[in-house]
């Protein structure tokens, strides 16, 4: 519901005519100031879940391109999983899943998941720390942005805080992560719109009044001290506490997983009551450039572990968010800062790449996958990445839009810019349902080139469904080195004329977005 | 004045328990201390004598013995800071006072508008943080604070600022010398003379508040069995008039007029074995019958060195003292401030040397007071104001923002709650406990979160904390176990854990990453660039989220 219409009906007559003269709240619904101060405010029960993946995860190994296994077993024959091994998704041969993602693969074969493919941004940082800022502030790769997109959509939403919070309307933490600390995905224009849960077992002390141990002298007594104060003054302690106090059954979930250990919390607070919007839980481990499986059985080892850890969680907390009758209004979705180059290195693992797929998980996700694999060229070289089909601020503009109703004008302030919406899940309140758009489209050419390969100049075929149009050039590592075209036309078929002069030879990769729709062609500069 | 409730409002301390039964106690005593003298002890000594140990303070002490480090903190060489500008203007004052220049000292400047008086009063309050955050590199200023509260005064009541001065001048210059003289000093000073109606004090009309309290708070105390008596308090107040103040002359000096006195006999309960006081009608009757009165106080050498000593132990070591410390500590060093005649050098040289004073059961105890937070973080961090000399209006603007940070968290400089001073300095049981309540720790993390953040922004400048610049005092800022390992040691008295240090680590220098070598890299890359804007951006987001965190522990509210 938008804020507007709650207002309306929620607010008694007798607290808003003391500020506005006595009029009545329908009438002033439209005045121009109530207007401003009713602001973009959304009433919503919809929560959000990122689980963040430390250390770049390998997307090729996670999902596998079926479709083009020679290639890929090629590039990566040391740690490639075996073609009988891969997890069948049902409605697609082309796609599968790294065969320890079991709960995933269930998960997707019962409509609680979706897949977008090679997901990332133009001219990719393969550094973690910029690469995580990247990320979490959803700035363009060449720009300082010192916020973050959740916490910009919580002060758009909140504003003010946290003067005036907790009040009576909002009674709890914004954000909440778990596992980290202070977060620049929360990070407001101003202040940190999230609380941080600092660690699972100092949240477990929070709920159970366990006093950290202090040494038993003066200065330990003093300590004890200034954090059983630092406790009486945490302001949503006890909110905190109380909501997870009031669950007392859970479902199952697996042991000796740092994930599930976290995201049996956030279970635990949404069913508790937290009226909390966005969580954060993280789980590390994922720079393998070394020993990413094991030699003799690539289906295990360092990464396959992390997927089943990852796999198990998700499908864990989805079963524990059904049970406990709350699965329709949780949405979560995986990223990691990057994912790894195509080929593998010499000692079994994977250097720091760009795009890799990530998952939207729930019961109201639009099921599918979005996206095509990527193309895996015959000999790819040392360097050469996924390219981009996604942008990762579409994800999280779509979350956004669909999911929590923000509409269009405070979305752009939210992400900075406009980006393209990918209809990923289905919140029915919202006034903005994007339709899914299913671009796997097999057979459908959206975009071609001719000649191909080429030396100096090649013709650009593409189809638009009218809109916004735009073609971008990206080199092998993931550069956007031209941009053709970048404005509005009305639909049909057209020809660009691309003079590549300039560029070195080698593969390049053209991507087409209009409106949700998108494809990414390779094509090849010769000499 | 009527001594007025501490606590105003909702704030909530916890509840005072007994120290725990297994809490751990010592029997060391006033032995020079000859254990190791590390970066720990000297971090040990330096916070408890400084407002914050800068690590250029650290390095300085660390390349001297344990001897000489306290002998240097106990002379002091430095200058007594100029006194202070004016910096305000004269708006609204029927009197202004413009024969003293913008920028030139008002201290020997008659004038006598209220307006004028407040402004100097505040002009007085800020000047007395600048001297704390520009501290030379001796336990002065420590002192100064430790007089004030002691001798307490609060200028709002006082109200003529060029006492005040005079007042605060007195407490800094003579923080390091005799004690009884310093008592006889304060009985004359001026802004006391105001403070506790000593100038309203005469034959007539005999006044008890400066008399009551020279015994109760100054030199005696109230827990001696037996002790002085209503009588005496009447007696000593009689001795005590006829003392005036003239604010008119620019010496402001306290004067005597013989026939505001009380020439009768004053005479003494048994306590002080029922001595007689001769009146006297004389111009000098006031000095000659003051004199006799402290030498009949301090005649009760016992009682008056046990009663300092303790003070001055709890403001520098600890607030419980049992029964070994009493016996270890108290007795011997009120020993000495008695053989040595109430000197207070030799005592704090003792105790500041002393196998007691080091020993870890005595380190990281004392609950800071808000003058050692916000001050400690300024001078730790290394903040930069701006130039007291050629900005002076802006530095006096940010010392006005810390005095009024300081105020928030419940420590107003120049303004104690009451006579007794600040109840974190001496009520039982609490005693430091009191800063600490559930409005003034989130006052205490807000101040440190904006000092980290965004700083604080007046007319143009800014006062925060460099991060990166910070780190760049450190040894090896490009290891992270080092760079955490140093940091920990110098903003926490109590020991981190590993575990801790590794997980602040890896959240914050890492960013969840496992390999130390992604913040090492970051780290070079800033200094083989640092224009460039995003090297910066990424050494800087991560240091300050990992200071941030750090302040916002309990330990960092701990000295």
């Amino acid at each position: 519901m938008k804020r507007r219409q709650f207002l309306q009906q929620a607010i008694p007559a007798a607290v808003i005519p003391s500020v506005l003269n006595g009029f009545s709240a329908r009438v002033l619904g439209d005045h121009p100031m109530l207007n401003a101060l009713l602001n973009t405010y959304v009433e919503s029960d919809k929560v959000l879940v990122i689980i963040q993946l430390n250390g770049g995860n390998d997307g090729l190994n996670m999902v596998i391109p079926m479709d083009q296994y020679g290639n890929y077993y090629k590039a990566r024959t040391n740690i490639a999983i075996p073609e009988n091994k891969v997890l069948k998704l049902s409605g697609t041969n082309a796609v599968g899943l790294h065969p320890s993602m079991t709960g995933l693969q269930s998960l997707y074969n019962s409509g609680k998941l979706r897949l977008v493919q090679a997901v990332g941004y133009p001219n990719p940082n393969f550094s973690h720390f910029r690469a995580t800022d990247i990320w979490m502030s959803a700035s363009n790769s060449n720009e300082q942005v010192n916020s973050g997109w959740a916490g910009r959509y919580l002060s758009d939403q909140y504003p003010n805080y946290p003067n005036g919070y907790p009040n009576a309307a909002m009674t709890d933490p914004l954000g909440i992560q778990i596992g980290s600390t202070a977060s620049l995905t929360f990070q407001g224009p101003s202040v940190n719109m999230g609380v941080s849960i600092s660690n699972i077992n100092s949240f477990y002390n929070l709920i159970n009044g366990i006093q950290e141990p202090a040494p038993p002298t003066p200065a330990g007594n003093a300590l004890q001290y200034v954090r059983l104060v630092a406790r009486q003054a945490n302001q949503y302690a006890g909110r905190i506490s109380a909501a997870a106090a009031s669950v007392t059954a859970q479902g199952t979930y697996p042991t000796g997983n740092t994930l599930a250990d976290q995201l049996k919390i956030v279970a635990r607070l949404v069913k508790g009551g937290l009226k909390t919007r966005v969580y954060m839980v993280s789980m590390g481990g994922f720079d393998n450039h070394a020993l990413q499986t094991n030699t003799t059985d690539t289906t295990t080892g360092t990464h396959a572990t992390l997927m089943q850890r990852l796999s198990d969680a998700i499908q864990a907390f989805q079963n524990d968010l059904k049970g406990m009758g709350i699965e329709d209004r949780v949405l979560g979705m995986t990223f990691s800062e990057f994912g790894r180059r195509v080929r593998s290195n010499a000692s079994v693992g994977t250097d720091h790449g760009a795009a890799a797929p990530l998952f939207i998980f729930g019961s109201k996700v639009n099921p599918g996958i979005t996206g095509v694999n990527p193309t895996i060229s015959a000999n790819p070289a040392v360097g050469d990445n996924v390219p981009m089909q996604y942008d990762f601020r579409s994800v999280y503009a779509t979350i956004l839009e669909n999911w929590f109703c923000v509409d269009k004008v405070s979305l752009e302030t939210i992400m900075l810019r406009n980006y393209q919406q990918l209809g990923l899940c289905i919140n029915p309140s919202c006034d903005t349902v994007n339709a899914i758009n299913d671009p796997r489209n097999a057979g459908i050419n959206l975009i071609t080139n001719y000649p191909n390969p080429f030396t100096q100049t090649t013709m650009l075929n593409y189809t638009t469904n009218g809109g916004h149009t735009l073609i971008q050039i990206m080199d092998a590592s993931g550069r956007v080195v031209a941009v053709p075209l970048d404005r509005e036309q009305l639909a049909g078929r057209y020809q660009l004329f691309f003079d590549g002069g300039e560029l070195p030879t080698g593969v390049y990769y053209i991507r087409l977005q209009n409106g949700a729709v998108q494809q990414v062609k390779p094509m090849l500069k010769v000499r | 004045m009527d001594r007025r409730a501490f606590l105003k409002g909702g704030a909530v301390t916890a509840e005072k328990k007994a120290s725990p039964a297994n809490m751990m106690r010592t029997n060391t005593g006033i032995r020079p201390y000859s254990g190791a003298w590390t970066k720990n002890e000297v971090m040990h000594l330096l916070k408890r004598t400084l407002f914050g140990a800068s690590m250029a303070d650290i390095r300085y002490f660390s390349g001297k013995t344990m001897q000489e480090a306290v002998d240097e903190l106990l002379n002091p060489t430095a200058p007594l800071p100029t006194p202070p500008q004016k910096e305000y203007d004269v708006t609204g004052a029927a009197t202004p006072d413009n024969d003293v220049a913008n920028g030139a000292t008002w201290v020997n400047s008659v004038n006598n508008d209220g307006a004028i008086q407040g402004r100097r009063r505040a002009s007085l309050k800020k000047w007395w943080i600048g001297c704390m955050l520009q501290q030379d590199r001796s336990i002065r200023e420590k002192m100064t604070l430790f007089w004030h509260n002691h001798f307490a005064v609060e200028t709002v009541d006082v109200g003529q600022a060029n006492l005040l001065y005079k007042y605060v001048n007195l407490l800094r210059t003579q923080s390091l010398g005799n004690f009884k003289q310093l008592v006889r000093a304060i009985t004359l000073d001026p802004a006391m003379l105001y403070y506790l109606n000593g100038r309203l004090n005469t034959a007539t009309a005999p006044d008890e508040n400066y008399s009551r309290e020279l015994q109760e708070l100054f030199t005696l105390g109230k827990d001696n069995n037996p002790n002085y008596t209503e009588a005496d308090v009447k007696a000593a107040a009689r001795i005590l008039t006829g003392w005036r103040v003239d604010v008119n002359i620019a010496s402001f000096p306290a004067y005597f007029t013989a026939s505001r006195h009380d020439a009768g006999n004053k005479t003494f309960s048994s306590f002080y074995n029922n001595k007689v006081v001769t009146g006297r009608n004389t111009a000098t009757a006031g000095e000659i019958e003051l004199d006799e009165l402290l030498n009949m106080i301090f005649s009760k050498s016992t009682e008056v060195s046990r009663f300092m000593v303790t003070k001055l132990y709890r403001f520098f070591v600890y607030h419980e003292i049992d029964a070994a410390t009493e016996a270890n500590v108290i007795e011997p060093l009120a020993l000495i401030l008695r053989n040595n005649n109430w000197e207070i050098k030799p005592v704090l040289a003792t105790l500041l040397k002393s196998e007691h004073f080091y020993d870890v059961l005595n380190q990281g105890c004392i609950i800071k007071a808000p003058l050692d937070h916000a001050i400690g973080m300024c001078r730790e961090w290394n903040v930069v104001f701006p130039q007291a000399v050629s900005e002076f209006s802006d530095a006096y603007g940010m010392w006005n923002y810390i005095m009024t940070i300081a105020s928030n968290h419940q420590q107003n400089i120049g303004d104690p709650p009451s006579v007794s001073g600040w109840p974190a300095y001496y009520q039982v049981p609490q005693f430091d406990e009191l800063w600490i309540n559930t409005d003034t720790l989130p006052k205490r993390n807000q101040f440190s979160d904006l000092m980290i953040g965004n700083g604080y922004t007046r007319n143009g400048k800014k006062i925060v904390i460099d991060a990166i610049a910070y780190a760049k005092t450190l040894q090896n800022p490009g290891n992270p176990n080092l760079l955490i390992e140093e940091l920990m040691d110098h903003l926490f008295r109590i020991p981190i854990s590993q575990q801790t240090k590794d997980q602040l680590k890896k959240d914050f220098l890492l960013t969840g990453q496992a390999q130390d070598y992604y913040w090492t890299d970051a780290w070079n890359a800033y200094l083989a660039s640092p224009a460039t804007t995003a090297l910066f951006n990424t050494v800087n987001t991560r240091l300050r989220g990992l200071f941030k965190y750090c302040m916002n522990l309990a330990e960092y509210q701990l000295m």
